[in-house]
């Protein structure tokens, strides 16, 4: 990453389609700033607009409202063809009637570039992603992950300033997909193109991604790196589509500093880190993440998270405990099994323990 | 000899299997094959053997073989002499039977491609009725088609009413009975036969690879040219067939809309089995109309397997 560089402004974006009562709202007033050379990702489930948001900036969909900046120019009134981004579709639209080569050759033929210049940037993209034996194949005589390639070729070989990715591994088996990750990550850092990244998978986004942008709805829900997501979700939605969480209703008893205490319905006390704006008496979710808790053996008497253990998965590594809160709902609790002895059985009472900082206030 | 036994009895029912398998399929062959042997093999069988006989005086056959038909069709017999002397006038009714034909095909094709590609660009739930518009012709014989066609053009018809009381002709503009009026015959009979074929390959067209040539900088007439034609070729091949072989060998079009003036190969063969009697040589030109053509499909399913190659 290039430090502050402005990549691609995305300023209160708005798309409706349809009009009067049966209008949907694609895109609801998203804004968001992707630096230069950044691995951006969107991060949603399907439906919530991430890939309408690529397919406006790649300009195959006109905007309600709002504009898109690209390196600080405008964008807005240019159609697809006369856009510095290209896209990498997510069934790699490869033209079927073309051998592979003459697919990665398109766009700079497009781009009336002299032949030399065709063949040499050509030769060079197919070596980049392993294909260049293969290039005289037509795309159906080649496998997904072998397709996936040449479309990244394609894509990078008018040399865009942006390239988006429209899920370009879900077509993929698991292994394949895992190698893919790697390559994409490292192709990103040897080009330096800003990658705008959509998926729907939220481990593709943590393992690859430099910040995600988590949507719903239409809407930017949180933007973050991968800890800031995972370790600080700002809302009920955040924290409940990236990883496995635990949802505690509580009421602010006090705050001190950055510190707030909280009671839970059970009475159990409860100190957290305190969001901006919260006050006492409030009423707030915790999101507490089930690794981050230690269970103990026995009822604590002052005020703590008490609960009794009703199942628990033995995974080798791990072993996953479902505990019933006293007056409260289920917890889970991932505890790695670094000892072979301190194991629970069900039936038995345990108290809860975490750090302040692993017990997230949600703001609704 | 123990261990065959069973063997033996294990494989004797799946060969009945087999044996009903191949009864039901020449049963199920039948219908087709009776059909296509009854009344398109042994028809063009018995065309193909009266071409190579003599002309009976008042029509029919004499049982005599000769290539006199053939012979008919290239050389002209001078009337004092008795010798053959090449003779174009039956190769120039071929070569405007083609031209014509070549004509509509290429104005169907202009006519219906972007007709098809404006269906197939609709919602999906508005193609069908277009596609029944299409066909709204269809709902008509088309001798009645024709000649309503007739009445539309010709001098004292519609159209050149319209023409002489907006003032720009004095006398009436002459379609009908001439090549052109011919020609509009047969664009507008052969038409829906571009249209669909076109229409079915572009409907299934993936649309996102018309986007991946816009995001690869193609303007709006290179992903025409070099995306959405090519992908559609299959269809404009089947469609310019479907117009191309039955234009070369209308009848009804050329008969009424050219007067029967100019003659094409299907009044030519009309003729030799109605007025001239000359059955022979009416089988000698269809016999040849007919390689033609299947010379035509030859090639067409040469270029199919060929394009089938980079199908997915």
């Amino acid at each position: 990453m290039s430090g502050t560089a402005k990549g691609v402004s995305v300023e209160g974006v708005t798309k409706r389609y349809g009009a009067g009562s049966s209008a949907v709202t694609a895109l609801d007033d998203v804004t968001l700033e992707i630096e230069d050379n950044e691995f951006f990702t969107l991060l949603g489930p399907s439906g919530c607009g991430k890939t309408t948001l690529l397919r406006c900036i790649a300009g195959f969909e006109p905007l309600s409202a709002g504009r898109i900046l690209l390196f600080d120019e405008e964008i807005d009134g240019l159609p697809p063809n006369r856009r510095p981004v290209n896209t990498v579709f997510q069934q790699y639209a490869l033209f079927p009637h073309m051998p592979v080569w003459n697919n990665v050759a398109f766009g700079l033929r497009m781009l009336k570039r002299p032949a030399e210049e065709v063949t040499r940037v050509v030769g060079e993209m197919l070596e980049l992603v392993h294909m260049a034996h293969l290039g005289d194949r037509r795309p159906s005589q080649l496998s997904g992950g072998q397709q996936q390639r040449v479309a990244l070729a394609r894509a990078l070989a008018s040399q865009p300033k942006v390239l988006l990715l429209d899920e370009p591994l879900s077509a993929l088996d698991l292994k394949l997909r895992q190698a893919m990750r790697v390559e994409l990550k490292q192709l990103q850092r040897e080009t330096g193109i800003t990658f705008i990244f959509v998926t729907h998978d939220q481990e593709e986004a943590l393992t690859m991604s430099d910040r995600i942008a988590v949507m719903s709805d239409g809407r930017v829900q949180q933007i973050g790196s991968a800890t800031d997501v995972y370790e600080r979700p700002i809302n009920h939605f955040v924290a409940d589509f990236i990883g496995e969480t635990n949802f505690l209703d509580v009421t602010v008893s006090g705050i001190e500093a950055e510190r707030a205490t909280c009671v839970t319905a059970g009475g159990a006390e409860v100190v957290t880190e305190a969001v901006r704006g919260c006050r006492v008496g409030a009423k707030v979710s915790l999101s507490v993440r089930p690794e981050k808790i230690a269970l103990r053996a026995g009822e604590d008497p002052e005020h703590r998270l008490r609960g009794e253990i009703e199942r628990l998965i033995y995974l080798g590594t791990d072993t996953h405990y479902q505990v019933k809160l006293e007056r409260g709902p289920d917890f889970l609790v991932r505890v790695q099994n670094a000892h072979a002895s301190a194991a629970f059985e069900p039936g038995q009472p345990v108290t809860l323990e975490f750090d302040p900082g692993a017990a997230r206030m949600l703001v609704d | 000899m123990a261990l065959a036994a069973p063997e033996r009895e294990a494989q004797s029912p799946a060969h009945a299997h087999d044996r009903r398998m191949m009864r039901m399929r020449a049963l199920l062959l039948a219908p087709a094959v009776l059909t296509i042997g009854g009344f398109l093999v042994l028809p063009i069988g018995i065309v193909l053997l009266y071409s190579f006989l003599t002309p009976g005086t008042y029509g029919g056959v004499v049982w005599e073989f000769s290539f006199g038909a053939y012979v008919q069709f290239l050389f002209e017999r001078d009337i004092f002499d008795e010798s053959l002397v090449f003779s174009t006038a039956y190769l120039e009714i071929y070569l405007r039977s083609f031209l014509q034909a070549i004509t509509s095909t290429v104005l169907c094709f202009a006519i219906g491609f972007p007709t098809a590609y404006f269906i197939a660009t609709r919602p999906a739930s508005q193609r069908n009725v277009w596609v029944l518009m299409v066909t709204v012709p269809y709902w008509v014989n088309l001798l009645i088609r024709t000649i309503a066609m007739l009445f539309l053009i010709r001098n004292e018809g519609p159209l050149n009413h319209l023409l002489m009381s907006l003032g720009l002709r004095d006398t009436p503009l002459q379609i009908a009975y001439t090549d052109f009026g011919v020609g509009i015959g047969l664009v507008y009979s052969y038409l829906p036969f571009m249209v669909l074929p076109i229409y079915a390959t572009i409907e299934k067209l993936d649309f996102r690879l018309v986007e991946a040539a816009y995001d690869l900088y193609a303007d709006r007439w290179t992903v025409m040219r070099q995306v959405i034609l090519p992908l559609a070729w299959p269809g404009i091949i089947a469609g310019s067939l479907l117009v191309f072989i039955p234009s070369l060998g209308a009848f009804i079009a050329p008969d009424l809309l050219g007067g029967g003036k100019n003659l094409m190969i299907g009044n030519l063969i009309a003729l030799q089995f109605q007025g001239s009697r000359n059955w022979p040589f009416g089988s000698a030109a269809a016999v040849i109309l007919m390689t033609v053509v299947l010379i035509a499909l030859l090639f067409y399913i040469r270029q199919q397997g060929r394009a089938q190659v980079g199908a997915p």
